[in-house]
């Protein structure tokens, strides 16, 4: 199992990232710099992490979309390899166009810290496997912008397809229908708000993340 | 030199902050008159802020050493040994003026500025604290003044990636027209690998880093060592205006160039800037500088070097590079897209060179800018004639509780005791994924990779501190050593923000002087000596009307450790059944006859409107007794849950308990207090444990194995009740949560 974990100027989990992948998978991921032109050969996942990447200037996620490494996680994308986003790294996926919608600002108009409880609504992709469906999770969330936002069309359409992958049991930040994470339509791209993360030990608090992550890596018997 | 300055006219000398007796200093230390430039570098130099004139000569009497320390104040942050090669890095100060004139700006620049300080010495920050005090709710700033300093704190602390922790944020009128914001880092490093600000090696490169200079803050230590008068609007210009991206990018370089040997000195520009950086750096190292002003990266056109060297723009760093290391270091900053400049060198003339345009702007000579520094002995009232003037007496008419529980709620729902969620769910807490524990007595986060935590706490009880500036001194250390136990920590050190109001009267600066005394006196006593800290002086508003001085508030920020975060104790009940101890000094099994416990208590205050009576006294042996038994029997995993006895006495401390744990109790009072005193007193060195019932036999066998010192022999136990059942007093969870969510969501969201 090949990882990679992207680092972009203001990501600032992706130690945390490195950390939980290392923990459950038993092998550091490779750590990849946005600057970089090419992946490394093989990847079997990668993951792009919370933070404020560029400062949320312009808007969050907008410009690491437009960095070098993105057009090389694009086309490992559509090659079938698993890309995991993780709040900013969601951010990150809905401005690069791998996954449909927009994260918009809190309704509070507040940044938000708190566990969240999450409903799991997709059990069929590499990353959601190993729950049950309708099960609830408790998963950190810590955005200012997890507000998910996309027309009737599209919401409806994720809907039908079973790419919304949690929800919210209580709306935190106004998304549409509780959404806290979807999947593109061929299922190995994952963007979530919660990070699965931070619960991965049990001095967090909680491991309901570890499911997740041993999903990706192929894992599930020892989890 | 250069003949462009101005002559320097007394108004010149007034506008720089400078008493005329101190710009005859000025003219002593140069033997000639100051140009524009070197009257400015004199002004924030020799500023409150900078030069702690006023405070310097009580900050000498604090204890500051103990075998774990490994640097104490005077550098940029203090340093402790933790063990295994590593050190905790830490400091809090204050960013008080700015905050109340833009308060979103000047919070997270606070912020900022204390990041710097503490990963400037080489350690990656890994929490952050604070310690906020507001005026009256209904005032009609107040509300904008909290949303935006919690904003600031949550849009620079969540945006760098550093964890906020813990905060104390109360309320009091005396706060109205004078904020208090004060922000802690604490970080971790090895202990080979400390970076200090002493610039050494003649020919050195001196190389700035990070943002470029801007006109922002210009004079912002000026401003902060006076009073605020009718236009503290107008001063919004010298406010600096952060950016967490860059400190961010900052951060990860300078970490970079550390784990190299390219750097001999490092020191970050702080307030006074570009001055106050260089010149501490050539003056510890005993050396001298000379600076080509014309390579400075400026943000705009056109800036004279007075602007440069007075500039306060967030996110620059200053260093020393042993020769030949420029390149490579150059090429760091490059990748995380920061500027690199070497703008001047290490000389060793003594004299602080700054060229221009091919001149010599500036050439003051180092040792008298430090040595004829002005230091005052203020005059200040005695400890009697405090209490006189400050109308201290004893409790009279001491009123009961008829109701006990329609008093809690009463409690719960008061500024100062109501829940702090709104506050503290706007901060990142668990970025880093090594927090163990927020919202209890101490913020809990794990050292990388070991077994070990640091716990911290912010502590001062400002009321205490005004009735009897002594024992509210000792009061604050107190209880930050109480708060550090309660998780289960060793207390190590403690930081501290010595936040007063104007030094030049008398009575403040009796507030001043006690208050260290005390402190001092407790961190002996505690064996928790004062690693680093910061004074804010001119903490009063006339814009309020009226000279209105701030309550004294010298906020202190205690660090320790856990050895294995495996014990580490929290605050919620955990289980039914569960028997409930209240730890307490022996000798307040009865109450003294000569107080009314309740004075300057918080029910006091909330219930019967007085702000009234003497503060609880601190018996620093019955701390030492009961935070060593309590460390103890967290340490043997004897106690589910523990908790301090502070803000609202025992009620309120069981009400916290029952709330985090979302289960009553059924307690009892004693009978030889009154209601009112047993639920609602705020007497010290107390502590509330609950223990399963598979544990009491084992919690009894090591209470009962008698004192091994004599402080221990102080401390009684006595069983007061039992976890279960949904409700507190008479009063149903629900209405207690209801009345502690209420105050915010209702201000707030109202």
């Amino acid at each position: 199992m090949r990882a990679a974990v992207i680092t972009f100027p203001g990501s600032n989990c992706d130690r945390d990232m490195v950390v939980a992948i290392e923990r459950i998978g038993g092998t550091a991921p490779l750590r990849v710099w946005h600057g970089d032109t090419a992946l490394p050969d093989g990847l079997d996942f990668i993951a792009l992490p919370g933070g404020f990447s560029y400062g949320d200037y312009l808007r969050s996620g907008a410009m690491a979309a437009n960095s070098p490494i993105m057009r090389e996680v694009v086309k490992a994308a559509e090659a079938g390899v698993p890309v995991l986003g993780v709040c900013n790294g969601f951010q990150v996926l809905a401005e690069s166009g791998l996954l449909p919608g927009a994260l918009m600002r809190n309704r509070s108009q507040h940044f938000i810290c708190r566990d969240a409880l999450l409903r799991v609504e997709n059990t069929d992709s590499v990353f959601t496997r190993g729950y049950e469906q309708g099960q609830t999770i408790t998963i950190p969330v810590a955005h200012h912008d997890g507000n998910y936002f996309a027309d009737a069309e599209t919401l409806d359409r994720l809907e039908g397809e079973g790419r919304v992958a949690f929800r919210y049991t209580e709306n935190y930040n106004g998304s549409q229908r509780d959404i806290a994470g979807i999947l593109s339509a061929s299922g190995n791209v994952l963007g979530m708000m919660p990070h699965p993360e931070r619960a991965v030990d049990a001095a967090h608090g909680g491991t309901d993340g570890k499911v997740l992550f041993a999903s990706i890596l192929g894992l599930l018997e020892a989890a | 030199m250069s003949k462009a300055e101005s002559q320097i006219t007394p108004e010149i000398v007034e506008q720089h902050g400078l008493s005329a007796e101190e710009y005859e200093r000025v003219l002593n230390a140069l033997g000639r008159e100051p140009n524009l430039v070197e009257l400015g570098i004199f002004s924030v130099m020799w500023s409150e802020h900078c030069s702690y004139k006023s405070s310097r000569l009580h900050l000498k009497k604090l204890p500051t050493e103990a075998p774990w320390v490994i640097c104490g104040p005077g550098e940029n942050a203090g340093v402790i040994d933790i063990g295994d090669g590593q050190a905790a890095i830490f400091k809090m100060e204050s960013h008080n003026h700015p905050s109340y004139i833009e308060p979103y700006q000047g919070a997270a620049t606070g912020v900022g500025g204390i990041l710097r300080d503490v990963f400037t010495m080489g350690a990656r920050p890994v929490a952050n604290a604070n310690a906020l005090r507001f005026g009256r709710p209904d005032h009609p700033k107040m509300k904008h003044l909290v949303q935006g300093v919690v904003a600031g704190i949550g849009g620079y602390g969540n945006c760098v990636g550093v964890p906020t922790v813990c905060g104390e944020t109360n309320f009091h009128p005396a706060y109205d027209g004078n904020i208090l914001v004060n922000a802690m880092t604490v970080g971790v490093a090895d202990r080979d690998k400390i970076f200090y600000s002493a610039a050494t090696g003649v020919g050195n490169p001196i190389v700035y880093v990070g943002s470029k200079t801007g006109r922002d803050g210009i004079h912002g230590a000026t401003m902060a060592s006076a009073d605020f008068e009718e236009d503290a609007e107008a001063k919004r210009p010298t406010v600096q205006v952060g950016d967490p991206f860059t400190e961010k990018l900052l951060i990860e370089a300078c970490l970079e160039l550390m784990a190299t040997d390219a750097i001999v000195a490092i020191q970050d520009m702080g307030a006074a800037g570009l001055t106050s950086s260089s010149v501490e750096m050539a003056t510890n190292g005993k050396a001298g500088i000379r600076l080509d002003m014309d390579k400075v990266p400026c943000r705009e056109e056109g800036m004279t070097p007075y602007e440069m060297m007075l500039s306060e723009s967030q996110e620059r760093m200053l260093m020393v590079l042993k020769p030949g290391k420029e390149k490579m270091a150059a090429a760091i900053f490059e990748k995380w897209e920061l500027d690199f400049a070497v703008i001047g060198e290490v000389t060793d003339t003594q004299h602080m060179v700054l060229e221009f345009g091919g001149e010599v702007v500036c050439d003051i000579p180092l040792g008298p800018l430090a040595a004829d520094a002005p230091e005052y002995d203020r005059p200040y009232l005695s400890k009697e004639e405090y209490t006189v003037w400050a109308e201290i007496k004893p409790l009279d008419g001491v009123p009961e509780s008829n109701d006990v529980g329609a008093d809690l709620l009463k409690l719960l729902a008061s500024p100062n005791l109501a829940s702090k969620r709104w506050i503290s769910q706007q901060y990142d807490s668990q970025v880093g994924a090594d927090t163990l524990q927020t919202g209890g007595d101490a913020g809990v986060v794990r050292v990388h990779g070991t077994r070990k935590a640091l716990a911290i706490s912010t502590d001062c009880t400002p009321r205490y501190v005004h009735a009897d500036p002594y024992e509210g001194g000792k009061q604050a250390i107190a209880e930050a050593y109480r708060n550090l136990c309660a998780v289960g920590a060793r207390p190590l050190a403690v930081t501290n923000c010595l936040n007063f109001a104007n030094p030049q009267r008398p009575e403040i600066m009796a507030q001043f002087v006690h208050a260290l005394e005390g402190m001092g006196d407790a961190c002996l006593a505690l064996d928790f000596p004062i690693v680093s800290g910061n004074v804010s002086l001119y903490n009063e508003s006339k814009a309020t009307g009226g000279g209105s001085a701030i309550l004294p508030t010298p906020a202190i920020g205690g660090v320790g450790i856990i050895d294995d975060y495996d014990t580490m104790a929290t605050m919620p009940f955990k289980a039914e059944g569960d028997a409930i101890y209240l730890i307490a000094p022996e000798f307040w099994a009865r109450p003294d006859p000569t107080r009314s416990h309740l004075g300057k208590s918080l029910w006091l205050s909330v219930v019967h409107g007085r702000d009234e009576g003497r503060a609880p006294p601190v018996d620093l042996a019955a701390e030492l007794g009961s935070g060593r038994i309590v460390r103890r029997l967290i340490e043997e995993k004897l106690v589910s849950a523990v908790h301090d006895v502070s803000d609202g006495g025992l009620a309120a401390a069981l009400a916290e308990m029952a709330l985090a744990g979302n289960l009553g109790a059924e307690v009892t009072p004693s009978e030889a207090y009154s209601a009112a005193q047993w639920w609602f007193g705020e007497d010290q060195a107390r502590y509330v444990v609950t223990v399963s019932a598979d544990k009491v036999e084992a919690f009894n066998r090591l209470v009962a194995e008698g004192p091994e010192t004599d402080e221990a022999s102080l401390v009684g136990f006595h069983r007061i009740g039992t976890v279960g059942g949904d409700s507190l007093l008479g009063v149903s969870l629900a209405d207690l949560r209801e009345a502690h969510d209420s105050f915010f969501r209702d201000w707030m969201e109202g």
